[in-house]
């Protein structure tokens, strides 16, 4: 699937986490700002890339910011983000969940 | 060889020997005989002690090598430590030891400038937090920091292990030959309870007021007889930022729910009677525990002997009310509780070796019943870590938890996780309460018993609305929600070293690697 445009999901509160998507042409690329980088950012982004990959994206710059949120939002966030990317907000991608 | 303590922590034995420490082993201290040591006395009929300038009196007290002392009671208000470290590096005096009774926010900067100066190079505290402990934790500091609670520091300067040269105590009023106070003046603090041991052991006493006021000066905390100078400085502090204003009664319903149910442990077991003492930390659960507490006393028309430790305003209260027959202050965290300090003579102001050092003829915290204790992380063996955060970084202090936790019945009340951070975890990064000395937690979702506590057991697993919970289930439950993280990574560099309260060493803090 390919990127349409830009697009945000998520805000900057304690426990969520805010997913910025734009075109990319080298696979998927994250840049993960997070205060569990220690402990999660390799689980985060490898979560990440999953979601985006269980929506057919195979190339987009991602650009994370964490503040501690849990899988599940991660997921959500990240779905939320690719389906307003791809300008299909209106057709949820229930399999993915 | 690899030398283990008794919470199984792994201790360097080249600065175990280096630095003559024995690991940790128990909670016990039992009835050893001890030396104490005396201060040097510099005599004087008292004349001569108003000076101007802290130069002149840093020039006549302050050599290399020295160990220099303040106290923490002004915390983030604080301008004296910062007043004196300027005039101290800029002497170009080197190699002092620091020993504060804690280290706040406001003297994290002044710190590093010190020890990259080379003007300190060791370092005793209860605590460090921000830039400074960061700093640390990054190997910034060539020896490992010591960190004591309060009543260990009280034991170590008695002890002689902390022999302090000069302390700068400031205070808020003093006469012309020292004698001081902390309760009346513009910068106002209740207790001066952990510079009490400064004012007595310290060879040269020196203080710094705003407040010269007509001698003698009375109530005296500190005495004309421990005082050397007595130095006149613009201002010593902000009252604005000495403690946390107005007590907020906390909204959060996680924080209302764990408060509850440690109302509920408290009333359920056998301490609860007329009588019984104790201590509360300033935390927005342990607040709302004072207030449900209030409550239980009226129904229950019970009265507490004391309560002891940091007093805030919701305790005093109580005082006022009736419901607490004493409270014994070493520290007060907001105004009203400074305020009630000298309005009310049922408030006793106490110095930390009467507070809670382990090496005395009986200190508060051996009659102390119930203590209510936060953490940063529990650990399946009930140990605590109050000191290094999740990313392994130095944020916090020991204060009094290791004093207050030997209480008949010590609770820990903590939320189950924060944000995606495991509270209740298998090991936890720093131990410095053992388990040992833990015997109920408190999450929002039920509680565990420590299994050595077999009475607590009995009289505490069939409250309504509190699932008892193991230890390791709640552990389970908590990795359930957030996931297993990746373990931290430290380099083998010791950056500090963790006193249990006996002097005996429980924990070594490792610097980060990143």
């Amino acid at each position: 699937m390919e990127i349409k445009q830009t697009a945000l999901a998520g805000t900057l509160e304690s426990s969520d986490i805010q997913i910025m998507l734009s075109k990319g042409t080298d696979g998927i690329k994250i840049t993960l700002d997070s205060a569990v980088e220690k402990q999660f950012g390799d689980q985060i982004r490898d979560l990440i890339t999953k979601t985006l990959q269980a929506l057919d994206i195979t190339a987009a710059n991602v650009k994370a910011v964490d503040k501690g949120a849990l899988d599940c939002v991660i997921k959500a966030r990240t779905i939320a983000a690719a389906q307003r990317a791809l300008g299909t907000t209106d057709q949820p991608a229930w399999e993915v969940f | 060889m690899i030398l283990k303590n008794n919470v199984n922590r792994t201790l360097s034995d080249d600065l175990m020997a280096k630095l003559d420490y024995k690991p940790y082993t128990s909670t016990e201290i039992g009835n050893p005989e001890i030396q104490r040591v005396a201060p040097k006395v510099h005599v004087s009929t008292g004349n001569d002690k108003v000076v101007d300038s802290i130069e002149d009196v840093v020039k006549a007290t302050v050599k290399d090598g020295m160990t220099i002392s303040f106290h923490h009671h002004f915390r983030n208000g604080d301008y004296v430590f910062n007043k004196v470290m300027r005039v101290i590096i800029d002497a170009g005096i080197k190699n002092l030891t620091l020993a504060p009774s804690s280290l706040t926010g406001v003297m994290n900067d002044m710190v590093i400038e010190a020890i990259k100066a080379g003007t300190i190079t060791n370092i005793t505290s209860s605590g460090m937090r921000g830039s400074l402990g960061d700093f640390v934790s990054h190997g910034g500091l060539k020896n490992p920091v010591i960190f004591r609670s309060h009543g260990n520091r009280a034991r170590a300067i008695e002890h002689g292990d902390i022999k302090i040269d000069v302390a700068f105590l400031g205070v808020p009023n003093a006469d012309k030959l020292g004698n001081a106070n902390g309760m009346a003046g513009k910068a106002v603090f209740g207790s001066l309870g952990y510079a009490l041991m400064d004012a007595q052991y310290a060879d040269n006493v020196v203080l710094l007021t705003d407040n010269l006021v007509d001698y003698p000066n009375t109530p005296a905390s500190i005495k004309q007889t421990q005082v050397d100078y007595v130095v006149q400085v613009d201002e010593v502090g902000d009252p604005d930022k000495i403690g946390s204003g107005a007590t907020r009664f906390t909204k959060d319903p996680k924080e209302l729910k764990i408060a509850g149910m440690v109302n509920d442990v408290i009333t359920h077991s056998p301490y609860f009677k007329d009588g019984f003492s104790f201590q509360t930390g300033s935390g927005g659960a342990a607040l709302a525990v004072t207030r449900y507490l209030r409550e239980a006393m009226i129904a229950n028309k019970i009265t507490a002997s004391f309560a002891l430790g940091g007093i805030t305003k919701p305790t005093t209260d109580l005082l006022k009310e009736g419901l607490v027959r004493r409270v014994m202050d070493v520290q007060d965290f907001d105004k009203g509780a400074a305020d009630s300090m000298q309005s009310n003579p049922n408030q006793q102001e106490i110095d930390a070796s009467w507070y809670a050092d382990p090496d005395n003829k009986g200190a508060m915290v051996d009659q102390l019943d119930v203590a209510i204790l936060s953490a940063l992380e529990i650990d399946t063996k009930f140990n605590v870590n109050v000191m290094t955060g999740s990313d392994g970084v130095i944020r916090g202090a020991v204060g009094g938890h290791q004093d207050a936790a030997t209480s008949k019945l010590t609770i820990i009340s903590a939320p189950l996780v924060r944000g995606r951070i495991a509270t209740i975890v298998p090991d936890v990064t720093t131990v410095v309460t053992p388990g040992d000395s833990i015997d109920v937690v408190v999450t929002e979702v039920g509680i565990a018993i420590n299994p050595k506590r077999k009475d607590l057991i009995a009289c505490l697993s069939n409250i309504p609305g509190v699932p008892v919970f193991t230890i390791e289930d709640l552990q389970k439950l908590a990795e359930k929600k957030v996931g297993t993280p990746k373990p931290l990574e430290f380099t083998d560099r010791t950056v500090a070293m963790v006193e249990y309260r006996d002097g005996s060493i429980i924990d070594e803090i490792k610097e980060v690697k990143d």
